[in-house]
Formats: structure tokens, sequence, C-alpha cells
């Protein structure tokens, strides 16, 4: 599966009289982990509703085939991109795998019955996530770690190319993060499934993205490979930080190390 | 491997389904045993034989009066206006994932009340074109709740708060029209005020079987964009929701069913508040709770009918006794959000 490309084309959005992104323009490549870093209000999470088509931009476009995103049909378009936002709600009492069919909605109509189709997504979702044995429990008795793989069986059992996630490690410990993150990267490695994620931690977006993209102020600072992207002048520019970068000697990826005021060895 | 998955969830959503209709089901049968209970019912007793008589067209003597004129009314009624209120509520609070987001805490009843009673006693209406006001007012009370509540979305817990905002200035409003009421347009107006069934009449069930079954098989239509609401308001539009337009439909189809409900009978308290949260309770919440919520609103105003004509000490409109049923519940509520920090 190719997956198409995803044209982010002069974005300016924001609420009410605020503008928060200012003429952006992003190329996504295709079957690829894209991972959108920075500062607090810088407006990831902006780009990552426009996207996702939450938020009408005031200007510019987002082009997926070369259609602009705000004139497909919602169902249509749900059918071709998914979305793990930062707080979704799962009904009391609801059982994993109920709430993992639920991703099917697209798929259906008014009146479209319920299919063998619809069990086997649901079934490989649950597989890939490792979420199987979980099936018939209720969502709300769930680890954070757990739940969070729940939705992600649930973003997959709607079988999109495209899978956007607003910061899926929040409120996770370290090795719950990493889990999810390693999660994504099989996905992305057994369904060729492009991914695009917000994610706090500059570090771990460097360790699991193959694009890195950088915002600051509501304007794209920098993108491409973290290599080229993460380097103590980025972090400097976006973060206000300084930084020495390393390369992580368990991975090859460049890793993050903030400069502070305190316990500094004379050779930093 | 997946095969036997598949099946564990074919098997799991089976059981499910075959739980809600059995449960669907036993509502409906008690219903039916309630309504039976109704007719047979009143200062005498009159035999199931020649109530299935009476209800055939034929005529017995002293039991052709009480059943055909005055019990079954009151049944046919209790019904239809509860399924109303109960599904009106339920689509409210499973659209705005809130119990206490129901039409008659946030101010839309009172809001379709005050028009009435503004219309009755200033405007010296009557008839239909009372019932169409207050319709539209409700309509223009639930958008204006809904405008004042937005900002960058709408948050369950700042509406409710201004939708009970609302509630109290349209109680003393109406307060304030009674007050300079003259003497004549006051037990019109009161129909509004009170929930009560006494002196209703079969032809007047019309007008809220039509309701029934536009605005609540629009709003059985809707189930399904209802139930993606449940997973959040973004969850929802990224599986393809139209949340403007689900919102607006389920919004019309809701205050409309409260609305023609609330002509007939006045708004029975806390009918529509309480129906949702028990059925959810009786037919498990992992789905939607509507059908089951009209069976339970239904349920909720005969039985409070039936025990405020026969079963207390004095009769009482119905509306007192739902009222002394939701009012422990509400305080419940409150006190379980203000322990859980106040995030509704």
């Amino acid at each position: 599966m190719t997956a198409p490309p995803l044209l982010v084309r002069d974005l300016q959005a924001g609420y009410a009289e605020r503008t928060i992104l200012d003429g952006l323009t992003l190329a996504v490549p295709p079957g690829q982990i894209t991972a959108i870093v920075g500062a607090n209000a810088c407006g990831k999470s902006t780009l990552l509703r426009c996207i996702a088509r939450l938020l009408a931009p005031a200007r510019g476009q987002v082009l997926l085939d070369g259609k602009e995103i705000h004139r497909m049909a919602p169902r249509a378009l749900a059918r071709r991109m998914g979305l793990l936002p930062q707080a979704p709600v799962a009904p009391e009492g609801i059982a994993v795998a109920d709430l993992v069919g639920r991703g099917r909605y697209p798929h259906h109509g008014l009146l479209s019955r319920w299919s063998r189709q619809d069990t086997e997504a649901v079934a490989a979702a649950l597989q890939a996530t490792g979420t199987a044995d979980l099936a018939e429990r209720a969502v709300d008795e769930l680890s954070g770690g757990q739940r969070q793989r729940v939705w992600i069986a649930m973003a997959l059992a709607q079988e999109t190319e495209l899978l956007l996630l607003d910061e899926p490690t929040t409120f996770l410990d370290i090795a719950h993060q990493v889990e999810v993150l390693d999660l994504l990267t099989d996905l992305n490695h057994s369904r060729g499934t492009t991914i695009v994620m917000v994610l706090h931690d500059l570090n771990l977006a460097a360790r699991y993205a193959d694009h890195l993209v950088a915002l600051a102020g509501g304007r794209l600072y920098a993108q491409g490979r973290p290599e080229e992207v993460l380097t103590a002048e980025t972090v400097k520019a976006v973060f206000g930080l300084d930084c020495r970068v390393v390369t992580d000697p368990t991975s090859g990826q460049p890793m993050m190390l903030p400069l502070g005021r305190h316990r500094m060895q004379a050779s930093a | 491997m997946t095969a036997a998955l598949a099946n564990r969830i074919v098997a799991a959503g089976r059981a499910r389904a075959r739980r809600r209709t059995r449960i669907a089901l036993g509502l409906g049968a008690l219903l039916c045993a309630g309504v039976a209970l109704v007719l047979i019912s009143g200062p005498t007793l009159t035999p199931p034989l020649d109530v299935l008589r009476v209800l055939a067209g034929g005529d017995v003597p002293g039991a052709s009066f009480a059943v055909r004129e005055l019990r079954l009314p009151r049944a046919v009624l209790a019904v239809l206006a509860g399924m109303s209120f109960g599904l009106g509520g339920a689509a409210f609070q499973t659209m705005l994932r809130n119990p206490l987001a129901s039409p008659d805490i946030v101010g839309i009843t009172a809001g379709g009340s005050a028009a009435a009673v503004f219309a009755i006693v200033v405007l010296g209406w009557r008839g239909p074109e009372v019932s169409v006001f207050a319709l539209a007012m409700g309509l223009a009370v639930a958008l204006a709740i809904y405008l004042l509540s937005w900002r960058n979305g709408v948050a369950g817990a700042r509406l409710i708060l201004i939708g009970i905002a609302i509630s109290a200035m349209l109680d003393s409003a109406i307060a304030y029209i009674l007050s300079i009421a003259p003497a004549w347009p006051l037990q019109e107006a009161m129909r509004w005020l009170a929930g009560s069934l006494n002196g209703v009449q079969l032809a007047e069930s019309g007008p809220l079987l039509a309701a029934l079954v536009v605005f609540g098989g629009l709003l059985l239509a809707l189930s399904r964009d209802l139930e993606a609401l449940r997973l959040g308001d973004d969850k929802a539009a990224a599986l393809g929701v139209r949340l403007g337009r689900t919102r607006l439909l389920v919004t019309l189809a809701a205050v409309g069913l409260i609305a023609v409900a609330t002509s007939v009978t006045g708004p029975i308290a806390f009918v529509a508040f309480l129906s949702g949260p028990i059925a959810a309770r009786l037919a498990g919440p992992d789905r939607s709770v509507l059908i089951p919520a009209a069976l339970v609103g239904a349920g909720l105003v005969l039985a409070g009918d039936f025990a405020g004509q026969s079963l207390l000490p004095s009769r009482y409109p119905v509306g007192v006794v739902t009222g002394v049923l939701g009012a422990p519940y509400l305080l419940y509520l409150i006190i379980r959000v203000n322990r859980g920090g106040g995030s509704m």
C-alpha cells in the first residue's frame, strides 16, 4: 500500500481573533512516521487539528491526493484518515472489542449491517495491538498503557492509510511511552500506515520519527530527518533552551541533553 | 487464532444484543401490565373481561364511561408523554455526555413554559399556536445556552451551569407573569407549569403520536451518530460524524418531543432527567439507551400517575410524584460531581 501524499499549503488558522498558524507549508512523506515538535502553544496541536479537519483553516489548504479535505465527505475522509485525539472518552462499562468495533463507523451507512469483514478488521486490530486477551474486559478497568493500546486498536479497525495522533504518550509512564511508540512503528512497518503525531518528548520524537517537523511561533522552523533537524541551534530557536546534541548509543539517532544552570560538569 | 478471536467477538456481540432485546421486551411487558392495571383499577375495580369488551367498542353499563373516557386517555397519554420525555432527555444526555444535561435541568423546558404562560396571559392566545410558540422558545433557549457556553467548543460543565442559571431566570419570569395575571387565564397557564394528566382526552394523543413518529424516528436514525458522540467530539468528528448537523437535528428532535408532550401534560418533573440513567443501569450503558429510555419514561409517568391517583392518601398530580423521585437523584449527582473535583 503506497500512502497518498498529504500536503499542507500556506495554512493560516487559529481561534477567534488569535492566529496560531501563520503561512505554514508542509509535505508529509507517505509511508513514514512524522513527528511534530515544538514548544507549548507553538501550534502543533492546531496543525494536527487542521489536518484532521477538526478546525477549518482561515486561509490555505490541506490536500489529500490533491483534494482539499475540507471539501471531502466526512465519512469518505474517515475511511482514509484516522485520529487519536488527546482525550477520547470511553463510554462507561464498554467492552474492549465493542469500543474497537466503533472504529468501523465510517464504513457503514444508516442501513448497512455489521459484516464478517468488520469482525475481521476488529480481530486484526486487537491482535496487532496485543489486546486480544482483553477483548471482553471493560475499558474503564484497564491500566493507562492498555487503554492507549485499545484506542490505537480502534483507530486501526478504521483501516485508514493515514493515522494522526495528538500526544499519544501523555499520561503514560516511560515504559508505556516506549511500548506505544514501538507499537506505532510496528504498524508503520507491517501495514505501511503513514503516521503523523504530535510529541512532547524531543528525544523520543528523534528516536522514533523518520521525519521531524519543528514549529516555532506558528511557523515551520525546520523539517527533515531527525539528524538534520535536531541540532543545538534548532532547540535554541524552538524551545529557547541551550543544549548539547549527542548520538544516542542505543539507536544511533540524535539525542538532546539540556544544559541547565546546575549540576554541570566543566567539560560540558 | 484469528478465526477463534473473530468468533469470540461475534459471540460477545450476539450476547449483548440478546441481553438488550430481553430487557426491552421485559420493559415492554411491564408497561403493558401497568396499562392493564390502570384500566381495571379505579374507585371500583372493573373485571378485565369488561375492560376488553369496552375497548372492543362494546357497552358495559357502569364501566364504559370510566374506562373509555377516564382511564384509557390517562393510560395512553401517560405512555406517549413518558416516551417523549424519556427519549428527549436521553438524547440530550447522550449528546452532551452528561446526565445533568437534561432539558428539564438546563432550562429548555422552562423556556417553553415561560413562552406559553406569556402567550396565554399577556398575548391572550389559546390553542395550538401556544404550543408552537412554546416549541420555538424552547429551541431558542437551547440555542442561547449553546451560544453562551461556546468557547472554542462546548464544555459540558459550563453549558449546564449556564442552563441552570437561565432556568432560574425563566422561573422568575413565570412567577412575575403569574403575579400580574387576571384570574381567567390562570387555569390555562397552570397547565404549562405542573405536570398532570387530569382531564386529558384521547383526541390529544394525535399530536403526541405524530411527534413521536417524526422526532422519535429522527432520533433513532441518528442513534449511530449519537453513539459516536459519546467518544468525545474530536473522536466523533474523526470517525466522520457531521458534528454541527447532528447536534442541530438532535436538539430539534428532542426539544420538539418535549415541547409537544409538555403542551398536553405540562412538564412532568424529572422524567426526562431520570429515564436515561435508569435505562442505562438496566440495559447496560454500552449501547444506545434511547429505546429503553423511552420505555422507562413511559413506565415512570404511568406508575407516577397511578401512585398519585390510587396509592397515596390523597390525590396528587403525576408531576408531584415524579418530582419526589427525581429530587434525591439530582442531589446525588451533584454531590458525586463535587467529589469528583467539579469536572462534571
